[in-house]
């Protein structure tokens, strides 16, 4: 199912503060794209905006060419897994996840044989089929977290939309319930929309970052290309660790503040800027300047750690590279593969 | 030694508790039943069997039957209301659900009085349509509507604040109806709180006077609730009858209670 916004403008009950301002989006059918952010930013109610939750917008939603709430658009094709699961807790794992079939008119609902394999058939790919008489709250984070994805997939939905669903989860959970989903994904050839907060998690798992900030899209790219090229520094930030040298160019070179930063040739005119970098964009040359390393660690994630003081800072550098410096030795800091945002207000 | 200070003041504590309870509560309960088995349980129970005992048992079932239809339904939509949407005046609405509670029955009577009466608002208007409700089975009806109506509402309300509203919109995403949503999901949640509504509006309806009293007129036989019928009882002196009255009266309000407390023990076993 695609799902298509164009200028889609929302806002805040009872005000003129607007939730999501002038969304422009377009989810091909079959995509895996994560809507990706601070809190705040609005991933969550342009989701329930696209799961047809809010009901006053302005601009467009169209689901399959079709405005949202449209008769002609089938219901029941959009399952929709909430933060914090949203099980029903009077009734057991099994009647959870048949409910979408049971409200089903009496036409079009399958008979109790076929609703109870369908139910066996979805514990079974939860890997919870044990747990079919299970209340809600006898279960764990995980177990839940599977239960409502269950539930969300059993009128066999094509569009998924998934609210922060490893929220609540310990990371090795976290990582075998991502890899589940996605497979989940390309086996049933949904498609899916996830938020998080969690770029590691997004850039894992998704097709397509959607990046958010104040209501807005601030980048909707790959990973690749959100690499490569952030739009703004906000959304380079949001997607690691991040150096800033404030500076100034002049004639063509970019002259630091920091008097351990070499100067490097930019292109843009003349004027103050900062320069952002990753710090494993980071080189260390030896004798062009003053700065010298404080101490060194390897992090259990198999990084390198250096505490560099500089004449003016202390510096923290993490990267998958050992340096050749060693104690002791002065060097300067190349940042010549930062990023220069022209756009910055 | 502070230990020991506290657990004597405790022993106090309970103590006193315990002396005012039996007092207070108990005594009278035990009075009741003694007064009413004074002369033998056929006695009372032949008491019970007048045709105008029969008469106020039958009008009290009927009147309590039809309340508490009424006002769970009623108290159900209001909590929904009040709890699931925010509108202009909501706080009004609240106020307005807790007046019975704060005003007194007798006025709640008068009310009824003053709209249906004879010389009331629309007094004239009834007459002249052959309708009786102020002195007849509808004014009562309508007064103890209007005592027991929060009583739903407000049991309902904290519980569904705290459901939020994600298992409805879970309910409406996966394609249930209003209705599917109501009856599978919301109230069925909420069915330990809705019932002990249910069961104190009920026991406020068998035992309301006040509101009824006045509106009723006191005609034996027609108009008389069970309370109502022990009160003209014991004022023509018939001690035993107007006690075993009361003892059944006392009996259905302790069954409800006791289910009440019951339920809420069963409420609050069940993990949230």
């Amino acid at each position: 199912m695609s799902v298509n916004l164009h200028s889609f403008t929302q806002y805040a009950p009872g005000s003129s503060r607007k939730i999501l301002d002038n969304i422009n989006l377009t989810v091909e059918d079959g995509a895996f794209i994560a809507l990706v952010g601070p809190s705040g930013a609005g991933k969550t109610s342009l989701l329930r905006a696209i799961g047809g939750l809010s009901p006053v917008y302005a601009g467009q939603l169209l689901i399959d060419d079709l405005p949202i709430g449209h008769s002609d658009l089938p219901k029941r094709k959009t399952g929709f897994v909430f933060q914090n699961y949203a099980l029903f807790r009077h009734m057991s794992v099994a009647r959870n996840i048949s409910f979408g079939l049971d409200v089903l008119p009496r036409k079009q609902r399958p008979d109790r044989a076929a609703i109870t394999a369908r139910v066996q058939d979805l514990l079974e790919l939860i890997q919870l089929p044990h747990l079919a008489d299970a209340r809600p709250d006898q279960l764990s984070g995980g177990q839940r977290q599977r239960v409502a994805l269950a539930r969300a997939l059993a009128t066999e939905p094509k569009l998924l939309l998934l609210d922060e669903p490893f929220g609540a989860l310990d990371p090795i959970v976290r990582r075998t319930i991502r890899r589940w989903l996605r497979e989940l994904h390309d086996k049933l050839g949904l498609t899916t929309i996830l938020v998080t907060h969690d770029h590691e998690e997004a850039l894992d798992i998704a097709d397509r970052l959607v990046v958010m900030q104040d209501g807005r899209i601030v980048q909707d790219a790959d990973a690749t290309t959100l690499n490569t090229s952030p739009q703004t520094p906000f959304v380079m930030q949001f997607l690691g660790e991040t150096l800033e040298f404030a500076g100034k160019i002049q004639d063509g070179q970019f002259i630091p503040e920091d008097t351990d930063a070499l100067p490097f040739p930019v292109s843009e005119k003349n004027g103050k800027t900062i320069v952002f970098i990753r710090p494993c964009d980071v080189q260390f040359i030896s004798g062009k300047g003053m700065a010298h390393i404080l101490s060194r660690s390897r992090n259990p994630n198999g990084l390198y750690h250096y505490a560099v003081q500089t004449t003016q800072r202390a510096l923290d550098i993490t990267t998958p590279m050992p340096t050749e410096i060693s104690e002791g030795e002065q060097f300067g800091l190349d940042i010549s593969h930062g990023k220069i945002f022209s756009n910055l207000p | 030694m502070t230990t020991a200070r506290f657990s004597i003041s405790r022993f106090l504590l309970c103590g006193c508790s315990y002396a005012v309870v039996l007092l207070m509560l108990l005594l009278p309960l035990v009075l009741i039943f003694t007064e009413a088995l004074r002369q033998g349980l056929s006695a009372a129970v032949s008491a019970l069997l007048e045709p105008d005992a029969l008469a106020a048992i039958r009008l009290t079932a009927f009147v309590t039957v039809i309340v508490t239809v009424t006002n769970t339904l009623g108290g159900i939509a209001a909590a929904w209301c009040l709890t699931k949407y925010s509108f202009a005046g909501k706080r009004f609405l609240i106020m307005l659900i807790e007046l019975p509670i704060s005003v007194s029955p007798v006025i709640a009577g008068l009310i009824w009085l003053l709209l249906f009466g004879q010389e009331g608002w629309w007094g004239n208007w009834l007459a002249a349509h052959n309708m009786q409700i102020a002195f007849a089975v509808p004014g009562i009806v309508l007064a103890t509507l209007f005592v027991t109506f929060p009583y739903v509402t407000r049991t309902l309300m904290p519980y569904m604040e705290q459901q939020g509203r994600d298992a409805e919109e879970a309910a409406f995403l996966l394609g249930a109806n209003f209705w599917q949503t109501l009856w599978q999901v919301t109230l069925p949640d909420a069915r330990w709180a809705l019932l002990s509504g249910i069961l104190l509006t009920t026991a406020r309806a068998i035992g309301e006077f006040g509101a009824v009293s006045v509106v009723s007129g006191h005609i034996p036989g027609v108009t008389e609730t069970m309370p109502l019928h022990i009160e003209t009882l014991y004022n023509g002196y018939q001690t035993v009858a107007a006690f075993s009255m009361a003892a059944l009266l006392a009996l259905c309000a302790m069954s409800t209670v006791l289910l009440r407390t019951l339920f809420e023990h069963s409420f609050r076993k069940q993990p949230s």
